[in-house]
């Protein structure tokens, strides 16, 4: 292949560099203008009042706009929120009131002069204590609410989704099981830090026509959002992404755009405009959710695991209606990347008066290896057996059956692992550097399938031009994971034509085709099928106009270089160019017309599973499986861990381009890091303590340890040229295989995030006193 | 109230009547277009407003805009002369050291502020050296090597 499998450089780098790329809040529209938010300073509160008299009275505030205004629910996969709060507010910072102004200084001095009366209600701020049933209820008419049928909400109570996962008889196997080994983890709320915070414009015309241009991952599911939100149909509402300053879950659905949109409504021909703060960032952004993990595994002496029981507990917050998501990839999950007969999961996802819990890289899948991967360090100590062992007796292999009950055909795991310990020398002991300092090795593995719909769908259009260049229209979003290049790999290859000759266009679903959703890792594997798909449509095309014109069978046809060439004849040719816009005769007469290949894509055969079993033949579209190896050094006397190597292995079916592909991998290593040493959204009573940089760290250059990246290319049958999705897992056995080098170092075991120098410094002294 | 000012922005002078409260990197994109610095955290944290003034590399959220009065500045748009891309422009696609791009104009500019001053660094003073910009997209080695390759041709 000339295209796909290449270093091919970045198609939008040139912009990136230059800083010309417009992101959403470097667009200067005439007579903008400005929005400001009041929030709620309370986690659970009823609004008894709200007086803005004053507000409007000041020059320059435009408008001023409260909950009451629109009060129909949304939501993507549970309708339970609101734009602005209505009737009351369920938690810390929360929209109450919006104010219109004709500059951002006018709109935010407003603020204050609007007063609100609120009566202030027990709030919950722990997901355990949220389910006991004298909790206060975040959301006393649940039952009202309509949801996805595949989530199962408990009215109520405080649980948004009760995912079930019953494989087998885990009770009766725990039974006669050798060993049983339990253990509780705790991973805390983080925070998803894109450099470019949320930001939208909302501008109408005066005929009634929407524009919205939002920094979102996904433009069809805002637009569909705003849709059913404000009655807007779909034909008279344009949802532009231009660019996105990075996502990483954060940006996908929506958060901000609907605060917009009355005020749009109000005055047409002024674009409205509202940008987070990097403080609203951190306090309003979708949070990662916290997780409270019970992992009990009953294996035999010979290292068979032959059952686990899970049980996890979602601090949702206060809104989940894309945290039930979370909660159910989790529990499908939740045996992790090992063939165990027996399984038994509860998965909760849990309202609380906490920040709004939402997408974030890895879809819960950090958060629930941090558990299993501990866990099973644990089993292979107690029946005396090292880790590596354990997972090659367990691990997923060809063949295997997953805890929902798929058997798989493609399993890469065993390679990947081979690989790592391999890379990071496993078996030779660490280096002794100094008394005070010790290392040790750790090793983890992980999965990951795509969370989405079963029928989550893509589409691609490729219009060619007639000087032989073509314009490639997708509405996958590159939201820096080099989507851009990639769909223009995989077209040039098809086409046979180089890179430089196509245009790719993204992110307008007046101009770009239909798109599900940037996340899940599956824009390589869903929109590039489409590309693919549309590309081929293209050939097809061309193809039959030049079997007239050479006078050979299509079959003996294919492109090459920008023609149509016959397979056996290399002389006889014609270029695509003479036939971008149809096929012209001697007499001048013509047939077809312009090439445009159109794709489209669902991925075959995904069906629901089972609604009590949570079994089903193929319920995910595919596992992408990896292993990490890393080597840490911790400071006996001040706790500190530092990161010497991460060596990262994944299957990832077919490596589209190896640079940007490892930039996905070291990227995610790198948040793995982040959130396993020091990420926290501290939270006390609802209130967000560290919402900057300065209380906030995020992994610097510094904090960066050697990286070695390796791949193993099992193919994905349905995917283009083979691929699979990889860029959430990569991120996941980051973390729990730091904790188990951190216990090969000092023989210290830590259940809960982040893995602080305190909390090492600690528990080496409680280790050293006990 | 509001203070004229003149200065010397990408090689051109230029006034601007700009409000005392304004800051430079408000000016710099509102007064002049020039979006390619950007507003990561408005504190001086995250570095992804950063420009070079008088040649050092300076956080332009933190700076008053009046303050710019007789200063040479050079945003990320100067870079470009006569269409040529500068070396770590096209080093940075070359080896692939930006993802989704909202850091990239500021770390850029750092790094040319460090290479002035310190044309041979080692990949520790690199690291060193863009600490203060923040990257949630690349885990940092692809934008140390892209440095690094610059810095070594600068040896040569």
């Amino acid at each position: 292949m000339k295209f796909v499998g290449t270093s091919v450089k970045r198609v939008d780098g040139v912009k990136k560099v230059t800083g010309s790329l417009k992101y959403v809040d470097d667009i200067k529209l005439s007579k903008m203008l400005y929005v400001a938010v009041k929030r709620s300073p309370h986690p659970h509160a009823k609004i008894l009042s709200i007086n803005f008299e004053k507000a409007l009275a000041i020059k320059g505030v435009k408008d001023i706009i409260t909950g009451d205004l629109f009060t129909k629910r949304g939501g993507l996969y549970l309708e339970d929120k609101n734009f602005l709060a209505v009737g009351k507010v369920r938690y810390r910072g929360e929209a109450v009131v919006a104010v219109c102004a004709i500059s951002e200084e006018i709109a935010q001095s407003a603020l204050e002069f609007i007063d609100i009366e609120y009566e202030v209600l027990p709030a919950v701020t722990n997901a355990k204590d949220a389910m006991k049933p004298d909790s206060p209820l975040v959301h006393p008419d649940l039952g009202e609410y309509k949801w996805a049928p595949v989530f199962f909400p408990v009215p109520g109570t405080n649980i948004s989704n009760h995912y079930t996962l019953r494989k087998g008889d885990a009770k009766k196997a725990f039974e006669t099981a050798d060993f049983v080994v339990e253990n509780e983890f705790y991973v805390p709320h983080v925070q998803h830090v894109p450099i470019e915070t949320h930001t939208a414009i909302a501008q109408m015309d005066a005929d009634g026509f929407m524009t919205v241009w939002a920094s979102c991952q996904s433009p069809y599911a805002v637009r569909q959002a705003l849709s059913e939100a404000f009655d807007l149909p779909l034909n008279r509402l344009r949802v532009l992404s231009p660019a996105v300053g990075g996502g990483f879950g954060s940006k996908a659905g929506t958060t901000l755009e609907g605060i917009l949109i009355p005020f749009a409504k109000k005055f047409p021909d002024h674009p409205v405009k509202l940008t987070y703060s990097r403080q609203d960032e951190f306090e309003n952004a979708y949070v990662r959710q916290g997780l409270h993990a019970r992992i009990k595994t009953g294996v035999n002496k010979d290292g068979k695991i032959i059952a686990v029981e899970n049980e996890f507990i979602w601090d949702g917050g206060a809104y989940n209606e894309y945290g039930v998501n979370i909660a159910k990839a989790a529990g499908y999950a939740s045996a992790g990347p090992y063939d165990i007969e027996n399984v038994y999961t509860d998965s909760y996802c849990v309202y609380t008066n906490h920040p709004v819990g939402g997408p974030y890289r890895g879809f819960g899948m950090s958060e629930i290896h941090f558990g299993i991967e501990q866990n099973l360090d644990m089993v292979a100590e107690r029946i005396g057996i090292d880790p590596v062992e354990i997972r090659r007796i367990n691990g997923m292999k060809p063949g295997g059956v997953t805890g929902t009950g798929e058997v798989v055909e493609v399993a890469g795991l065993m390679e990947c692992l081979d690989i790592a310990v391999d890379e990071i020398k496993f078996y030779e002991k660490s280096e002794t550097v100094s008394p005070t300092k010790v290392r040790g090795k750790g090793i983890a593995c992980g999965w990951k399938a795509p969370s989405m719909p079963t029928n989550a769908a893509s589409s691609a259009i490729i219009k060619l031009n007639e000087d032989g260049t073509a314009h490639l229209l997708v509405s996958a979003q590159d939201i820096g994971q080099g989507s851009d290049t990639v769909m223009t790999q995989i077209a040039a290859e098809v086409l046979s034509i180089s890179p430089e000759k196509i245009t790719i266009r993204t992110g307008d679903t007046d101009q770009t085709p239909y798109e599900w959703q940037t996340v899940a890792s599956r824009i390589t594997y869903s929109a590039g099928r489409a590309v693919f798909e549309a590309a081929n449509d293209a050939m097809n095309q061309l193809l039959e106009l030049a079997q007239i014109k050479i006078g050979l069978s299509k079959r003996d046809l294919e492109l090459r270089d920008g023609y149509v060439v016959s397979k056996i004849y290399p002389d006889r040719k014609v270029a695509i160019s003479e036939l971008a816009l149809g096929l012209t005769f001697e007499d001048g007469s013509g047939i077809h017309g312009p090439i445009i290949g159109r794709g489209a894509f669902i991925p075959p055969n995904v069906r629901n599973a089972d609604k009590k079993t949570g079994l089903g033949e193929h319920p995910v579209v595919f596992w992408t499986y990896g292993a990490q190896g890393i080597e840490v050094e911790v400071d006996l006397e001040t706790g500190a861990v530092k990161i010497l190597k991460v060596v990262s292995v994944f299957d990832v079916g077919k490596v589209m381009n190896p640079q940007l592909l490892e930039g996905q991998m070291e990227g995610a290593i790198a948040q793995g890091i982040g959130t396993a040493l020091f990420e926290e959204l501290m939270l006390k009573e609802g209130k967000v303590l560290n919402p900057s940089f300065v209380d906030y760290k995020i992994p610097t250059a510094d904090d960066m340890p050697e990286m070695v990246i390796k791949f193993v290319e099992n193919p994905e049958d349905t995917g283009p040229f083979g691929a699979r999705g990889v860029a959430e897992p990569a991120m996941v056995p980051t973390a729990p295989a730091i904790a188990n080098a951190i216990y090969a170092a000092t023989g210290i075991r830590l259940n809960t995030m982040p893995l602080t120098a305190e909390r090492v410094l600690n528990a080496i002294k409680a280790k050293n006193n006990g | 109230m509001k203070t004229m000012i003149e200065f010397t922005l990408n090689g051109e002078v230029v006034e601007c009547l700009v409000d005392n409260q304004r800051t430079l990197l408000k000016m710099i994109r509102e007064d002049f277009d020039l979006t390619g610095a950007k507003e990561g955290c408005g504190a001086g944290e995250c570095g992804a407003c950063t420009i070079i003034v008088d040649g050092k590399a300076l956080n332009a959220c933190l700076v008053l805009a009046v303050e710019a009065d007789g200063t040479e500045i050079t945003t990320i748009e100067g870079l470009v002369v006569d269409g040529e891309l500068d070396p770590l422009q096209v080093s940075f696609i070359d080896n692939a050291a930006l993802q989704c791009g909202y850091c990239t104009p500021g770390m850029i500019m750092t790094a040319k502020a460090m290479l002035e001053e310190n044309p041979h660094p080692t990949e520790n003073e690199i690291r060193e050296g863009i600490s203060g910009n923040l990257c949630r997209c690349t885990g940092y080695k692809k934008i140390i090597e892209a440095i690094q390759v610059v810095a070594d041709q600068n040896k040569a």
